[in-house]
């Protein structure tokens, strides 16, 4: 073929920017693992979701007032006056919400496959540095639209650093910029939000995938693809990100978008979940709601908070919450990374933290009484056993073996054939010769297998061996 | 030029010094960037003593007065609550007001300067919230132990109608007390302290 002019325009742009050389390294020739399941979709989602954030953020700042007086204002604005602002805002407030359920489900994958072990620790402190700073950029938003909610909920978490002793209420005024929470902290906050904590985000998100690139992605079985690989050098059992995987995450974002919009349109304030009834009167310095929570993916650290009776512990114990996460990698001794050639008790241990994490998360939403407290104690210990004890019960844990490869040895010919080998001994063993040959006949039933009977006791062997390999198999 | 090859502790000297010199001028730099995030002077000029007409407020009835920005409660307690609070002792963490924010004109039982007139900043004292006026006893909500005083909704702590703070929540200390003096019988300013009292 004839080069033509564009041909040439973009070979001079390649010759000074190397985007094929980035597109391959990443997409074409990166190798992912072939088994990658649902679980899998989370990563991309979340970086659709960051998306969605900033080019929905952007337009919202363009008809939004970061001034204490206009802010409330301003937002009815958008909801009512400016043409498809309603939209604008939902996706943007939804999106809040959809970031946080993509990331915990994200993260869930990650204990589950053991995604943070080695050598994948430091793709772990960075999602975990991201996860902290994306609850900050939510915390932040919180209070642009300076509701009651926004105002009282900004007012708990800052005065949470007053009990830091010695420097704590400083550090609180310092954040404040004022006595209280006023214009001083509605304009900072807003700078943080809009520009501040994003580029952190943007960074961390970039790090968080060269660190990903470079070792390369864990896998449902949590094997090492890189372990085996074939003669031109690529793993056994990976396939290219690009087409296979880019088409596969499209799948994943089709149907995360169904739900996404069914929220925009029909539920955006998901029962006072995602916007909280609270947050549409305007905030009053004056008096605090009767019942205030915050949205609801803070709840289950904001339940540890509420858990423990003393002002500086309960900070503590939330923070420590948190950082108990980033020790994971630490935490956890046992070298079998996915749950899958995992002992039973890692199995349970994970599930009891699951329905801990949810009750937590449900019972920050709720309002104090004496039963919900000592609920909320019980689970918040089971949230720091999950994590304080895992250095002993992992190290007791009844792993499976792991295979080495995904990929069998045999073709599929050859374990027809064993298969086929294997069969006149399992006869053997399921039958037994009548006593008596028959001699009548065609001589085709003169064949031993038609001298035969079948053998209760072999049957009986046959069937406990399955069962146990099934056994097995299960636990 | 000599040929002896690279110096390199001259190198390293060069490098340590640069770094040293780039610290110091960063942490210098620093102080303003840090110190440009706290309160301005108009902030600070804000905080002026706000005057209160008490004459209007009935026995049992709390109002609340902005004072730099935060709610000030002033309430005039019923014969009936000044007796109830020399019972409760016992269930104070602080009954004394030992541990708490108050000015010395107020650091008595009934935490005031005139029994009746109770004034306090109304924002408990574990995490900011505005508790709410709760003077009615022992209501379903709140339980059998309930004797009047304010309740924070936010993280459920007790306070007293002198604003202590019961055993077992979590708010460490009482409900602060502005500093405020009375001008005439039915007049206060919040803001300023009571002279008599200090001298």
């Amino acid at each position: 073929m004839k080069p033509t002019r564009l041909n040439a325009c973009g070979d001079w742009v390649l010759d000074r920017f190397p985007v094929t050389k980035f597109w391959n390294e990443h997409m074409a020739h990166y190798y992912a693992p072939k088994n990658f399941n649902f679980w899998y979709f989370f990563g991309s989602l979340a970086l659709l979701v960051l998306v969605n954030q900033i080019i929905t953020g952007i337009l919202l700042t363009m008809n939004y007032k970061p001034d204490a007086k206009l802010a409330f204002d301003s937002i009815e604005y958008i909801m009512r006056d400016v043409p498809w602002g309603w939209l604008v805002r939902y996706m943007h407030s939804t999106g809040a919400s959809a970031f946080f359920i993509v990331i915990y489900l994200h993260m869930f994958r990650g204990i589950m496959y053991g995604s943070f072990k080695h050598p994948r620790e430091l793709i772990w402190i960075f999602g975990m540095l991201l996860f902290v700073a994306l609850m900050a950029e939510a915390f932040m938003g919180y209070l642009l639209p300076w509701g009651q909610m926004s105002y009282w909920g900004a007012q708990v978490i800052i005065s949470l650093f007053s009990a830091i002793p010695v420097i704590g209420d400083d550090l609180s005024l310092w954040i404040r910029g004022d006595y209280v929470i006023a214009d001083a902290t509605l304009n900072r906050f807003f700078a943080f939000h809009v520009i501040a904590v994003p580029l952190v985000l943007v960074m961390l998100v970039f790090m968080h995938i060269v660190a990903l690139h470079e070792v390369g992605s864990n896998n449902p079985d949590g094997i090492e693809i890189k372990e085996s690989k074939d003669p031109w050098g690529h793993p056994v059992d990976g396939i290219p990100f690009h087409p296979y995987y880019t088409v596969k995450d499209i799948v994943g974002v089709a149907v995360f978008l169904l739900f996404f919009a069914t929220v925009i349109f029909y539920m955006p304030e998901m029962g006072g979940y995602f916007l909280e009834h609270a947050n549409f009167i305007p905030a009053d310095p004056m008096k605090t709601p009767e019942h205030i929570a915050p949205v609801w993916y803070f709840t289950p650290f904001y339940s540890v908070l509420r858990a423990i009776p003393d002002k500086f512990a309960g900070v503590i114990a939330m923070g420590g919450s948190i950082v108990v996460l980033f020790l994971l990698p630490w935490l956890d001794r046992c070298p079998v990374k996915s749950i899958r050639y995992r002992g039973g008790i890692f199995k349970k241990a994970l599930f009891l933290f699951v329905v801990s994490f949810i009750a937590l998360g449900y019972l920050g939403t709720q309002p104090v009484t004496p039963v919900a407290t000592i609920l909320a104690r019980l689970f918040t210990t089971i949230y720091f056993g999950f994590f304080l004890l895992m250095p002993i019960y992992t190290r007791w844990e009844k792993t499976k073996p792991v295979p080495k490869s995904l990929t069998k040895d045999h073709s599929l010919e050859e374990q027809l054939h064993a298969i086929e080998e294997q069969f006149p001994a399992l006869i053997e063993e399921i039958t037994a010769l009548k006593p008596v040959a028959t001699e009548i006949g065609h001589p085709a039933f003169k064949s031993s297998f038609f001298n035969r009977r079948p053998n209760p006791v072999g049957i009986k062997n046959v069937a406990t061996r399955l069962a146990k390999k099934l056994i097995e198999s299960l636990d | 030029m000599n040929n002896k090859g690279v110096d390199k502790s001259k190198r390293q000297f060069l490098t340590s010094a640069l770094t040293v010199v780039g610290a110091v001028g960063s942490g210098y730099l620093a102080i303003p960037f840090l110190a440009q995030m706290q309160p301005s002077v108009k902030a600070m000029a804000a905080g002026a003593p706000v005057e209160v007409d008490i004459s209007k407020i009935e026995t049992g009835q709390l109002i609340r007065v902005a004072w730099r920005g935060k709610p000030v409660w002033i309430l005039n307690r019923t014969p009936e609550v000044l007796a109830t609070l020399k019972t409760l002792d016992s269930e104070l963490r602080d009954p004394l007001s030992n541990e708490s924010d108050q000015p010395p004109s107020s650091k008595n039982p009934g935490r005031s300067i005139k029994p009746e007139i109770f004034v306090a900043v109304g924002l408990c004292t574990h995490l900011g919230c505005s508790p709410t006026f709760r003077p009615e006893i022992a209501p379903n909500d709140l339980g059998e132990q309930w004797k009047g005083g304010f309740f924070c909704p936010c993280h459920g702590s007790w306070f007293d109608l002198a604003g202590r703070v019961y055993r077992g929540v979590p708010a460490p200390s009482n409900l602060e007390i502005p500093p405020y003096r009375y001008i005439t019988d039915t007049r206060i300013i919040v803001g300023e302290a009571s002279e008599e009292k200090k001298a």
